[in-house]
């Protein structure tokens, strides 16, 4: 440490170390002792069985793609905010942070009835839904395109995990590119312009390179927060055995049936990969800082 | 000068169309409202219409069912234990938190992104492992479950668990508030009361303490906002047992499975309602107190 | 390339930041925009390059009229005062990003490209440091490359905006002397913008005095510091010394007392007198200006006096030789050897 007038850092420090251990240190190395404590050959019988792979692949699948619809549309929200003045700004501001406030059993629920077939968005993709009826009375359309029917049921499926996802990563994305968006020199794109550059040549060239750490956090935290998420998705899923049963649910599964050491394991692998995030997102944020001075 | 002869125009014409080329620093109109629309568009589709959706939902069957909806005892004892549960876990977590921005912010250390990784943990684990690890400590087959049965003290199923659990998912965020926030404001402040003979205390409470009252307004706020409405870390170490140790969101879970959705909705409009409020507060804070807020865009 | 400003108007929110000015540039001089901040020099320079829309007025870049052109259109060299380099992109790649973004049509082929910016860093004195990033450069070294991105896009007019402004003292007086090489061997049009006179005075062909959104003075350095056409650029421009005089009978008065000075016009009135503390000549006898001098100090070879004048509030100040024996005290009667004199009682 290096010395400093300014007293209490035995105090402080001590006390922020007491607590995280406490609270963090100590119940995690529990999680890895019982997960570790069981023998090899049912660790890998867990970790291999179909149900754990597929709800695996379901948690990560769903949240990569979540996370990749909330990049695209997190930097839009983010640009709009940034660059734009327009009535509503401040309010639409404010709702990006929804997603964070709001418990997520309560988001579970309303997204769970909004898409559910017979919800207000759900009944617009349902068969003998709004959105059918509608293509069915276009009888002036060719090829018989009038009588082109969707189905498409959301809740309930992998799809509605989707969008449960979307809507809590969502604030991620948002609140760490605005910030950079904000601070980026306005001189740039205005050196960029006058060397020739049109404006999609300077997004694309000047901008987003300086954009891509914050966009790459963005991202590895929307993903991290994805994987775990647990609440709002539960009501959404249908938590149909290896279809569309997350990972999380299958730890409270194994829990209920007094399965420890199955949830342990599970527990672990995914303690593991979230350690793997914050990893990468430190990284990622140690090479912007070597590459462009600041995050 | 400029030789004006020979020149034929008028200065003051009204802008041409041609001289409106946009700005080199923006897009052309279109690209411009078309990229506000798809923002709107989806968080409208994404965010608002859930919101919406809560409050249909609760008062859909009136007003009086939505009210009686919060008479149900159990309901109210639910309502109770959240109460309890925040009145315990966010003052744990504000002393956390002010000790910890502390030490990361006033101090050079080794090891200190180490210390910041560790309060970001919760961030990143999904808050079910959050619940499991005190399931293992202190269930029935935990490490310390003979103990605590042997003596009669509950934790798992009981009180003591929601509330560790509940501390465990929203310690990071007064702390997290913070420590931007006096990083930025830097250690001169403080430097000039000790060099004018106050105490660490004094200093604490005359200096720095109103400097970041409003931070840490704001960092009480999410906590409590989180602190109420956790449910997966809850509900592992909860046991669900109605009316002594389900929470308002757990009782919203066991509404909605049990198709008393009008019920479900009627608590989950109470809890919509106070994230409402802390967003609220959030934007107000802002706009009065945007300096004292630095940190507030970083989750 | 000659540029024409036609009275430019330009208004933020209703501010008027540049008032009805006109201001024509020749092919390749070297021009200076001079005035205090606020003055609408910057402004002035980024309407030329179309990085601000006029609110009314025209540009012409030679015959064609530029005023509804975009940035891109216009072509110009543009050099930012934080020099504003990409730094995703290594100092090579800097330069060449205007030639790369050239659409198909127009586009050199890539080894003509890369040709040409080592050509650039080679005139900027950068060779050998094409790899490194912006931020790995001193700011000197910051600003040739800045200069040379600009120049890759065979600019029809290459603009600076207070090019030396965030280098310090030595580099900066380095720098200015190689802009003026570069400057004589490319021939450009160039137009730069500055706070600091002495930078002006010694390195531009001509000055454009600015103050408060107007052009007061357009000349050669010596033009503008030798015959000031009005009290701001004489106070602007060099060192001044001013004091309030009445005309009569075709003679100049401070308190009653002839000065020895003749008006230059018949008008009787209140004027402004003013002259540079240096170009002043002692007197022994006959009629003069005389004060008593307040307080001396030693400026560079000469000894720079306060002077109190009876029955005038401020003082004035004159340059004497170091070896002068004026103590505190002394009376010492002068005549400005050159001076110029501006009616009324401010000099308005």
């Amino acid at each position: 440490m290096k010395p400093s007038v300014i007293p209490g850092f035995g105090l402080t420090l001590g006390y922020t170390l007491a607590y995280l251990s406490l609270i963090v240190l100590i119940p995690v190395i529990a999680l890895f002792l019982k997960a570790a404590t069981t023998p090899l050959d049912k660790i890998i019988q867990i970790a291999t069985s179909r149900r754990t792979l597929a709800a695996l692949e379901v948690s990560f699948g769903s949240s990569l793609l979540a996370a990749v619809v909330n990049v695209v549309f997190g930097v839009i929200i983010a640009w709009v905010l940034v660059r734009y003045k327009f009535w509503g700004r401040r309010l639409l501001d404010a709702i990006v942070d929804l997603p964070f406030a709001l418990p997520t059993a309560v988001a579970g629920i309303a997204l769970s009835s909004l898409y559910a077939p017979k919800g207000w968005i759900g009944s617009l993709f349902a068969p003998a839904g709004a959105l059918n009826e509608w293509i069915a009375a276009q009888t002036w359309l060719p090829f018989g395109l009038s009588e082109f029917q969707l189905s498409w049921k959301i809740a309930y499926t992998p799809t509605g995990i989707v969008i449960a996802l979307i809507f809590i990563g969502l604030p991620f994305v948002v609140r760490t590119v605005q910030p950079v968006l904000e601070e980026f020199e306005q001189e740039l794109e205005e050196a960029a312009a006058t060397l020739g550059a049109n404006r999609w040549q300077t997004i694309t060239r000047v901008m987003l390179p300086r954009l891509t750490p914050a966009i790459l956090t963005g991202f590895a935290l929307a993903f991290a927060r994805a994987v775990g998420e647990y609440g709002s998705v539960i009501f959404i899923a249908g938590n149909l055995p290896n279809v569309s049963e997350i990972a999380p649910l299958l730890i409270v599964i194994k829990l209920e049936e007094f399965d420890q050491a199955g949830a342990s394991v599970i527990a672990g692998i995914m303690l593991l990969i979230a350690f793997a995030m914050l990893l990468v997102i430190n990284l990622i944020q140690a090479w912007s800082r070597r590459r462009y001075g600041n995050v | 000068m400029s030789d004006r002869e020979g020149a034929v125009y008028d200065s003051r014409r009204p802008p041409q169309p041609a001289d409106q080329h946009t700005r080199p620093t923006t897009e052309r109109p279109w690209v411009k409202w078309t990229l506000i629309g798809i923002a709107f568009a989806f968080m409208a589709l994404i965010v608002l219409l859930p919101l919406v959706i809560v409050f249909v939902e609760a008062l859909k069957k009136g007003l009086d069912t939505y009210l009686a909806s919060f008479g149900d005892r159990q309901s109210l004892a639910a309502i109770q234990l959240t109460l309890l549960v925040a009145a315990i876990s966010v003052p744990l977590n504000l002393v956390f938190g002010v000790m910890a921005a502390w030490c990361v912010a006033k101090y050079e250390f080794w090891g200190k992104s180490f210390l910041t990784t560790l309060i970001d943990l919760p961030f990143s684990v999904s808050p079910v492992v959050s619940g499991l690890v005190y399931v293992l400590l202190f269930g029935a087959q935990g490490w310390f479950g003979p103990f605590l049965k042997a003596n009669n003290i509950e934790i798992i199923f009981a009180v003591p668990g929601i509330v560790l659990a509940t501390v465990f998912v929203t310690f990071p965020f007064i702390a997290r508030e913070l420590i931007p926030l006096m990083q930025e404001q830097g250690n001169t402040d403080e430097e000039a009361a000790i060099s004018l003979g106050a105490t660490g205390w004094q200093t604490f409470w005359r200096v720095t303490l109103p400097n970041i009252r409003w931070g840490l307004l704001y960092g009480v706020l999410l906590c409590n906002a989180r602190a109420m409405g956790e449910f997966g870390a809850v509900s592992v170490v909860s046991g669900h047992i109605r009316g002594k140790t389900t929470t308002m969101p757990l009782d919203i879970e066991i509404l909605y499975n049990e198709y008393n959705f009008t019920a479900a909705f009627a608590i989950a409009s109470l809890l919509a309602a106070l994230a409402l409020l802390t967003l609220i507060f959030k934007t107000i804070l802002e706009l009065r107190f945007g300096d004292a807020l630095a940190g507030s865009r970083r989750h | 390339m000659e540029i024409r400003v036609q009275d430019i108007r330009k208004e933020f929110s209703r501010y008027p930041a540049l008032n009805d000015v006109s201001l024509d540039i020749r092919s390749g001089e070297l021009i200076a925009l001079l005035g205090p901040s606020g003055s609408g020099k910057t402004t002035l320079l980024r309407l030329i390059a179309g990085l601000e829309t006029p609110t009314a007025g025209r540009i012409f870049f030679g015959d064609e009229d530029a005023s509804s052109k975009s940035v891109q259109e216009r072509n110009v060299g543009f050099v930012f005062q934080a020099y504003a380099l990409f730094r995703n992109m290594n100092v090579l790649e800097n330069i060449m990003f205007g030639l790369k973004v050239r659409p198909r049509a127009t586009r050199p082929p890539a080894a003509e490209i890369r040709r040409r910016a080592l050509e650039l860093l080679d005139l900027v004195q950068l060779s050998g440091l094409d790899k490194r990033f912006p931020q790995q450069l001193s700011g000197g070294q910051r600003q040739r490359v800045a200069l040379a991105r600009a120049l890759a896009i065979e600019p029809r007019v290459l603009l600076l905006d207070e090019p030396f402004g965030a280098l310090d003292a030595m580099v900066r007086k380095e720098l200015r002397k190689w802009l003026r090489e570069i400057h004589d061997r490319t021939g450009h049009t160039t137009v730069f913008v500055t706070h600091d006179q002495e930078e002006a005075l010694e390195l531009a062909d001509r000055l454009v005095v600015m103050s408060q959104g107007k052009i007061e003075q357009v000349g050669t350095p010596d033009e503008v510091y030798d015959t000031p056409s009005n009290p701001f650029v004489f106070g602007f421009i060099g060192e001044s010394s001013a004091l309030p005089v009445t005309v009569e009978n075709r003679e100049l008065w401070v308190g009653g007392r002839a000065i020895g000075l003749p008006a230059p016009h018949d008008a009787t009135g209140d004027a402004r007198l003013f002259f540079r503390p240096h170009d002043v000549e002692l007197v022994e006898d006959g009629a003069a200006l005389a004060g008593v001098v307040a307080a001396a100090r030693r400026v560079g070879g000469t000894r720079r006096v306060e002077l109190e004048i009876g029955g005038y509030p401020d003082r004035i100040e004159i340059d004497l030789p170091f070896d002068h024996p004026a103590g505190e005290k002394t009376r010492i009667a002068f005549r400005p050897k050159r001076w110029r004199l501006f009616e009324g009682k401010t000099g308005q």
